[in-house]
């Protein structure tokens, strides 16, 4: 198959094309860069530079209730990032492999309620639910809300890949005596795997990241990141949220890195 | 056309074996989607009938809903003029900022879409991403600090006699939202760009079109799900924006959805809020229905 | 405190009209709790204004009596009366200010406390232990009391002594500001200090008059910055505003924070302003009430009083507090005002249903 050669974009609008690039690139870092550079000013106001400091990195690990939340943030968001990612390519499977059920329809509809209802209405939805119900509002409640809607993301994803697939490769497994289970582990999910993991890391995006729905469905003991960071803005607008930013972008640009490192191995096996 | 599609399954030899292997299929079909159905059942279907029941109820003095006292007072106050006005204006909001998102975000993905090594595609498009990994809030009174008098934009803008004041303007808002929502516009379209068949082109290169006409006439209307499904992905979510506008614009103007969490607070009604927001929800059913009846098949 | 004594006078005679739903004749609701002084059941849910309380006094009380506190915070009071009034959110302590104690005894939102497990209560200022909303403290206690006013640069206002909300409401005298001023995110705040300018009263129930308010507030935003009740304080010390709309407390932590007493400073505009008094209470759905009386006890102790007011700068209403707390606050008239001063000063009362008349207005000045 042609690489990307057949685009014949003359060089030059290719040189612009990279500029423009590089422009949005700074656009979207000016922010992480301020961020992370007023992290380590010495004035407690965020925009004036009182000199270098790590004074708020230190305020950071001493503070048990941030660390708490931190670790609590990352467990929601992982196991929130699984659940849905499971679910949701089950789902995508069910939708894009299997034409004719009861009721698929409605489920097709169903799945993509979450992804076209807007931050409000689910976060209302969500709380007007949960006091009918008599469920307290929590941690749980946050993690529960996040599957919720992160199920439709990974679906639209792993779906998009699916219907790239050749069915034939899954029947070519079945004539060779593999039973379905066999054939999901070693033929379909390996080429839907791209699918699947842009699924879960947009999940993870989505859940790390939530403010509206937590806002109204926040309670007691449910000290999540953006929960803490929330009320911390509300208390106080000091470089101390600056610096638990930053430090959870230097973990995610970690594990990027890993993970790009894996993906080169990988890519050279893989057929393009 | 999925592949499944186009080639559908041969007739069978023995039709009693297939009926059942058909009807084998479409248990396996739902027994995969049963998880997942009985979630969002429970989390989304059953929380909207909810929602539509309340928005009927009257209310309390302190706002809750009342079982009891049914009525359409809600929904007759949705045609006061105040309701017009801060809809217009989340519309307005909305949709610019789906215009602004897709004319900077095309390129932007068009640019990585056409990448040669896959891993660079791969890498840059994590690179977009990294930055939401990190809070919204925190993000956004970064952007407060970037945009204030003492800040780099504010100063560029006084030297070349361009702009002056950027904090709390209508600017800083649409720079906020397009800030927030650009990845939304720019997967989805690279998705799309990504998975274009560029012998196309190259066919219409070899018949004399320029590279402009070739973009014009193949690239762009093969494009197309990507550009309806980024624009889908943006419109909607901009619909409710609020908190962006507030923190950048300066809480000068109400918009849909801090009207709707006003109700539950301060405005102490909650079968209101109820309503407004069912209607939005209606109304971006609607669209997305619209969407599909007019050919698209997948975000 | 003499000063006191008039302070609660004029809460009296204008909280008046708020009496009239005061007189809760539900004694079948919520029994009381049943305390020991010091007794726990434990951990305590305290849910309470952000920047409010040392965090010095949290980890006292939990060393002293073996419990972990958890804070979530909130910033208006409509929102804690959201989250509580749902019923959702188990929390064991909330700080409501007057009038929203009036509305949740009428919504059978608190517990009657017992006055056995509150050992320090004899601390309590009397001006401060039978308030008009809430007949003989029995559903709260009094946790501070404050003012809300005008920060502002000495560059703007040379002299205090004429602040005024015209420098905010009148396009003349405001000039000099315009495009820098920040005003509440509230709808009782703003829109009262509106009234309070047009020379109405901030509890006013009357649509003209809160429509005129409105009317100030919608021809004003054109030189308002923002509409901000978080980051009031860092956007005047960074000088993006020069006027700035907020509470008397968190404008002195950010002054000394800042060390910027020469540059700005803190009044009450002549035509009148807030004054307020926050207090504990205890919601019906806590789950650890005999903790929750604890740490009311905690804070109504002398030394700890004092060190909460030596903390957030907000006026004591503990008696006994009054030799622990550091004399410069209290001989600052813009903490302790002076009577003339207290005289112009209004408590925002439950004003009942009208409440979404003061809702609509503001979505209104804002559209």
């Amino acid at each position: 198959m042609t690489g990307r050669e057949g685009t014949a974009t003359g060089g030059w609008v290719d040189r612009v094309l990279g500029i423009n690039g590089w422009f949005v690139f700074l656009f979207l870092y000016a922010p992480i860069m301020v961020l992370v550079l007023y992290s380590f000013s010495g004035d407690r106001n965020v925009g004036t530079w009182g000199g270098f400091s790590m004074e708020w990195y230190e305020r950071m690990f001493a503070n048990d209730a941030l660390m708490r939340s931190l670790r609590n943030s990352l467990v929601v968001a992982l196991i929130s990032t699984v659940v849905s990612t499971v679910l949701g390519t089950a789902a995508a499977i069910a939708l894009e492999r299997y034409r004719r059920w009861a009721t698929r329809g409605a489920f097709d509809a169903l799945m993509y309620l979450p992804v076209i209802i807007p931050d409000v209405t689910m976060a209302v939805m969500l709380l007007m639910w949960f006091t009918t119900i008599g469920w307290s509002l929590s941690l749980n409640t946050i993690m529960l809300s996040h599957i919720a809607f992160n199920i439709s993301f990974v679906a639209i994803v792993v779906r998009a890949r699916l219907a790239n697939m050749d069915p034939a490769l899954d029947e070519a497994a079945a004539d060779l005596y593999a039973n379905r289970w066999r054939t999901f582990r070693r033929v379909t999910l390996p080429v839907i795997m791209p699918g699947v993991m842009g699924g879960a890391l947009l999940a993870l995006t989505l859940s790390l990241d939530d403010v509206v729905v937590t806002s109204l469905v926040q309670g007691p003991g449910a000290t999540t990141l953006p929960v803490y960071v929330f009320g911390l803005i509300k208390r106080d607008v000091t470089p101390e949220i600056n610096a638990v930013s930053t430090l959870m972008l230097a973990a995610s640009m970690v594990l990027v890195m890993v993970s790009l490192v894996l993906q080169r191995r990988g890519e050279s096996e893989q057929t393009r | 056309m999925t592949l499944l599609e186009e080639h559908p399954p041969v007739e069978a030899a023995n039709p009693e074996l297939e009926a059942q292997s058909v009807k084998a299929a479409a248990r396996r079909g739902l027994l995969h989607a049963l998880p997942a159905y009985v979630y969002l059942v429970f989390f989304f279907a059953l929380p909207l009938v909810i929602v539509f029941v309340f928005s009927f109820a009257s209310r309390s003095t302190t706002g809750r809903p009342v079982l009891g006292g049914w009525n359409l007072d809600s929904y007759a106050r949705l045609v006061e003029p105040v309701i017009r006005t801060i809809a217009a204006r989340s519309l307005w909001l909305a949709l610019l900022n789906t215009v602004i998102c897709l004319l900077i975000g095309y390129p932007f993905a068009y640019w990585i879409a056409t990448r040669s090594k896959s891993s660079n595609r791969n890498l840059l498009l994590v690179l977009v991403l990294i930055p939401f990994w990190s809070n919204f809030l925190v993000r956004t009174y970064a952007w407060r600090v970037l945009l204030d008098s003492n800040g780099p934009v504010t100063g560029l803008g006084e030297a070349t006699g361009l702009w002056g004041q950027m904090l709390f303007t209508q600017p800083a808002v649409f720079i906020g939202l397009l800030y927030g929502y650009l990845p939304f516009m720019v997967l989805p379209l690279y998705a799309a760009i990504e998975r274009l068949d560029w012998s196309l082109v190259e066919g219409a290169r070899d018949l004399y079109a320029t590279g402009w006409e070739a973009f014009r006439k193949v690239t762009l209307p093969l494009s197309k799900p990507g550009v309806i499904a980024g624009s889908i992905l943006v419109f909607i979510p901009s619909l409710g924006a609020y908190v962006t506008p507030d923190i950048l614009g300066g809480a000068k103007t109400t918009l849909l959805g801090n009207y709707i969490v006003t109700q539950f607070t301060s405005g102490r009604n909650w079968p209101f809020g109820a309503a407004l927001s069912f209607v939005i929800l209606a109304a971006m059913l609607i669209a997305t229905i619209f969407y599909f009846r007019s050919g698209g098949k997948t975000l | 405190m003499k000063r006191a004594v008039i302070l609660l006078a004029s809460m009296l005679v204008v909280a008046g009209c708020g009496l009239g739903n005061g007189d809760t004749a539900d004694g079948d609701v919520a029994a009381g709790a049943e305390c020991e002084p010091g007794q726990v059941d434990g951990d305590l849910n305290l849910y309470i204004w952000s920047e409010y309380i040392d965090p010095d006094l949290i980890t006292g009380f939990e060393g002293e009596l073996g419990v972990n506190v958890t804070e979530t915070f909130y910033d208006s009071n409509e929102t804690m009366l959201a989250q509580i009034d749902a019923g959702g959110a188990a929390y064991d302590l909330v700080v409501p200010s007057d009038y929203m104690v009036e509305t949740m005894i009428d919504a059978d939102l608190l517990i009657p406390l017992d006055g056995d497990a509150l050992s320090n209560l004899g601390n309590l200022d009397p001006d401060f232990t039978n308030p008009p909303f809430d007949p003989d403290g029995a559903y709260s206690v009094a946790y501070q009391w404050g003012t809300t006013g005008l920060g502002f640069s000495y560059d703007i206002v040379p002299d205090p002594a004429e602040l005024s909300w015209g420098l905010i409401f009148d396009p003349e005298m405001g000039a000099a500001a315009a495009g820098k001023i920040q005003m509440l995110n509230d709808e009782r705040e703003t829109l009262g200090a509106a009234l309070k300018y047009l020379g109405y009263s901030l509890n006013s129930t009357s649509e003209e008059e809160i429509a005129e308010a409105a009317q100030l507030i919608k021809d004003a935003k054109d030189r308002i910055a923002t509409f901000d009740s978080d980051a009031y304080d860092n956007l005047l010390i960074s000088g993006e505003t020069l006027i700035g709309h907020g509470y008397s407390g968190n404008w002195f932590t950010a002054f000394d924070a800042a060390d910027a007493w020469d540059e700005f400073g803190y009044g009450i505009p002549k035509e009148g302003g807030t004054a307020w008094v926050d207090t504990m209470a205890i919601p019906t759905t806590a789950e650890h009430v005999c903790t929750a009386h604890a740490f009311i006890n905690f804070l109504l102790d002398a030394e700890n009083g004092a060190a909460l007011t030596n903390f957030n700068y907000y006026a004591s209403p503990n008696a006994a507090a009054e030799e622990f707390i550091l004399p410069e606050i209290l001989e600052d008239p813009a903490i302790y005002p002076p009577p003339d001063v207290i005289a112009n000063l209004e408590f925002i009362a439950g004003v009942g249903d009208a409440a979404t008349l003061y809702a609509d207005a503001f979505v209104e000045a804002k559209s």
